[in-house]
């Protein structure tokens, strides 16, 4: 069999999850990072990063309209996803996926970013014209008070979504660790430190993508990059990306020193099928990399130029992406490469235009842009500027 | 009691909701059979085996299984004394038909026919997020097709790789232990075609049933105890390099 060194199982040879199922964790994940970002600001007070907070919720906002859709291209029945709300199994942690799915989405971010910008929506509903002003309209959803009063029990209300949401962010990515670390057939993900590995990771790639969307909005809108916002994310990120690492590393040398039946199978894929996507990718390109020129700037930040960090935390932040995107593709690809037998591996051949291929992959990862970039420009992120661009219809 | 249209109106979307969880993971049911009365297993005697893949190929017949993929196979281990936890092992499409004159006479050389061990705690039937794959009141792991979404969750749960999605129904697939014949009071395909008797239909509810007394007097194991999954594919003369 073309692309089998040894043996399989005769049902093993060809992949059953594909590049769309390492999109869904990692973006996800991008969601989860996202929103804890910003409640960095809002329930832990850090000043510092409030330039990033509206754009990392409407970033979260983006991926999250985006993160069921590879798994329904995936689906051989996707009409019957709906099966999913109607008759859960009970024992599946994937039967959950859609109730965490619409907790996180209506519960809490729609929720929260509607309390916090309840007060615009409003005001633009009675500046805007035409379509927008319909728009805005139904967005009030009929709430046009905005007195002081009401405001304030916004900012409360707010202010306890958030704090609900971040049990709920962790929920919502370690739940997609779980689906994959409680599979005991499957020794490559079967472990307890699955679901905290993808916290962690997911959240170091959410944080550093708001991060590089930040910087990008910022140049494309000819302004400023406020240097102490990103300085602080830098180091967020930095020290998440340090337990993300150490979690990751306690793994590897667990599994090295147990060495267990499945060890020889795991050791040469690693040393073959995922030495570049693990070792190269994951490693050393998207993990020593970024960590060492994000001590750099921590240790002498006061020696570098506010160009020469941003220039290092771009790099960084597009490492990190590759990085924790590379990690999604070690387990979910790695995780089928080898047979359950423990005598064989095959090799994932990845479509081009097909519903499972490259293409619809790339369309994907772009789609949550669109839906950003909708999002900016009918809940502008920025203060006051934004809104009234927005009710004049920019 | 007095139900206004109100009450209907959320009632009735709620009973049909209801009613399709009822529906959902319910064998079809064959007239004179009564699944309370069968707890139904497989013995396969490896000694017995001689590789000839009629098993595989009644299978493929008898279920209209799709080529490529396997509800049954069997596999050849080769195994020598110096290699003994790395077997050479093949197993050309499937062993349907049969297998090539082995080349060398060091070692052993056994044939192990695979199919799915109908677990009494099976994984599949843990992860399936819709309930489609379900153990049935006699023992038989089986999936409702009409309700798969074909995610492939349960092929990755399955420790013994007996699973695969269906290439034209998108759904999964995999032996139902010929339940369309058992509850008929046949025996399955591929016991029917086995010229030595190599696999044996058991029902572990029938206290008549020869398996009481094989598995009282023989040293029997199943594949990856350690998986814990209540398998009940009962092997006779399995060797510990099988995995």
């Amino acid at each position: 069999m073309n692309g089998v060194v040894g043996f399989m199982y005769p049902n093993e040879y060809a992949l059953q999850w594909s590049i769309l199922i390492v999109l869904y964790p990692f973006i996800t994940g991008l969601v989860a990072g996202a929103f804890i970002l910003a409640s960095l600001e809002r329930v832990f007070r850090v000043e510092a990063v409030k330039p990033t907070y509206r754009l990392a919720l409407l970033t979260a906002l983006a991926f999250l309209l985006d993160a069921p859709l590879p798994l329904q291209l995936h689906l051989g029945h996707p009409e019957r996803s709906p099966e999913m709300y109607f008759t859960p199994h009970a024992t599946s942690a994937m039967a959950m996926f859609g109730y965490v799915y619409l907790w996180y989405l209506m519960a809490v971010l729609v929720f929260e970013i509607w309390l916090d910008y309840r007060r615009e929506i409003v005001i633009l509903s009675q500046q805007s014209k035409g379509l927008l002003r319909v728009i805005y309209k139904i967005m009030t959803l009929g709430s046009s008070n905005i007195s002081e009063r009401a405001l304030h029990i916004d900012d409360k209300v707010g202010w306890i979504v958030t704090l609900i949401g971040i049990p709920s962010a962790f929920m919502l990515h370690g739940y997609v660790g779980f689906i994959f670390g409680s599979i005991k057939a499957n020794p490559w993900w079967s472990s307890p430190l699955m679901p905290v590995v993808f916290i962690f990771s997911a959240m170091v790639s959410g944080v550093a993508a708001v991060m590089l969307i930040y910087m990008a909005t910022t140049k494309l809108r000819k302004l400023a990059i406020d240097m102490r916002c990103v300085d602080t994310i830098a180091m967020y990120m930095f020290y998440i990306f340090i337990i993300d690492f150490s979690l990751e590393m306690l793994d590897l040398i667990h599994r090295i020193y147990e060495a267990d039946e499945s060890f020889r199978s795991l050791d040469f894929m690693v040393h073959t099928k995922l030495f570049f996507s693990q070792i190269v990718l994951q490693i050393i390109l998207g993990t020593l990399v970024p960590l060492t020129l994000l001590f750099i700037t921590q240790v002498w930040k006061n020696n570098l130029t506010a160009t020469v960090r941003k220039r290092i935390y771009v790099i960084c932040g597009s490492l990190i992406m590759i990085s924790v995107f590379a990690m999604r593709w070690n387990v979910v690809i790695g995780g089928q490469l080898f047979s359950k037998s423990f005598l064989g591996y095959t090799t994932y051949k990845m479509e081009l235009v097909t519903r499972e291929g490259l293409l619809a992959a790339v369309g994907l990862c772009v789609l949550p842009l669109l839906f950003l970039w909708v999002l900016v420009k009918l809940l502008p992120p920025w203060p006051e500027k934004g809104l009234h661009q927005a009710a004049a219809g920019d | 009691m007095n139900i206004s249209r109100r009450h209907m109106l959320i009632l009735l979307p709620a009973a049909a909701v209801a009613w399709k969880y009822v529906e959902a993971g319910e064998p079809e049911a064959s007239p004179n059979y009564q699944m309370s009365e069968h707890w139904w297993g497989m013995l396969i005697n490896i000694p017995k085996c001689i590789g000839c893949g009629n098993c595989v190929r009644a299978c493929q017949t008898e279920n209209d299984v799709p080529d490529g993929n396997f509800r049954t196979w069997v596999e050849r281990y080769h195994v020598t004394d110096t290699e003994m936890t790395t077997p050479e092992v093949i197993s050309p499409d499937g062993g349907k038909e049969g297998f090539p004159v082995a080349q060398e006479d060091a070692g052993k050389y056994f044939f192990v026919p695979k199919m799915c061990n109908h677990c009494a705690d099976s994984p599949c039937t843990q992860v399936c997020p819709v309930g489609a794959t379900f153990v049935s009141p006699d023992g038989v792991v089986l999936i409702d097709q009409t309700y798969c979404l074909g995610c492939g969750y349960c092929v990755q749960a399955c420790p013994y790789g007996c699973r695969y999605l269906h290439p034209t129904k998108h759904v999964a697939d995999k032996c139902t232990l010929c339940y369309h014949r058992i509850t008929k009071g046949l025996t399955t395909a591929c016991c029917e075609a086995c010229p030595t008797g190599a696999r044996q239909l058991a029902d572990l509810k029938n206290p008549n049933d020869p398996i009481h007394e094989f598995l009282k007097t023989h040293p029997v194991e199943v594949l990856k105890p350690q998986m814990a999954t209540g398998a009940k594919a009962y092997y006779y003369g399995l060797d510990g390099s099988v995995r």
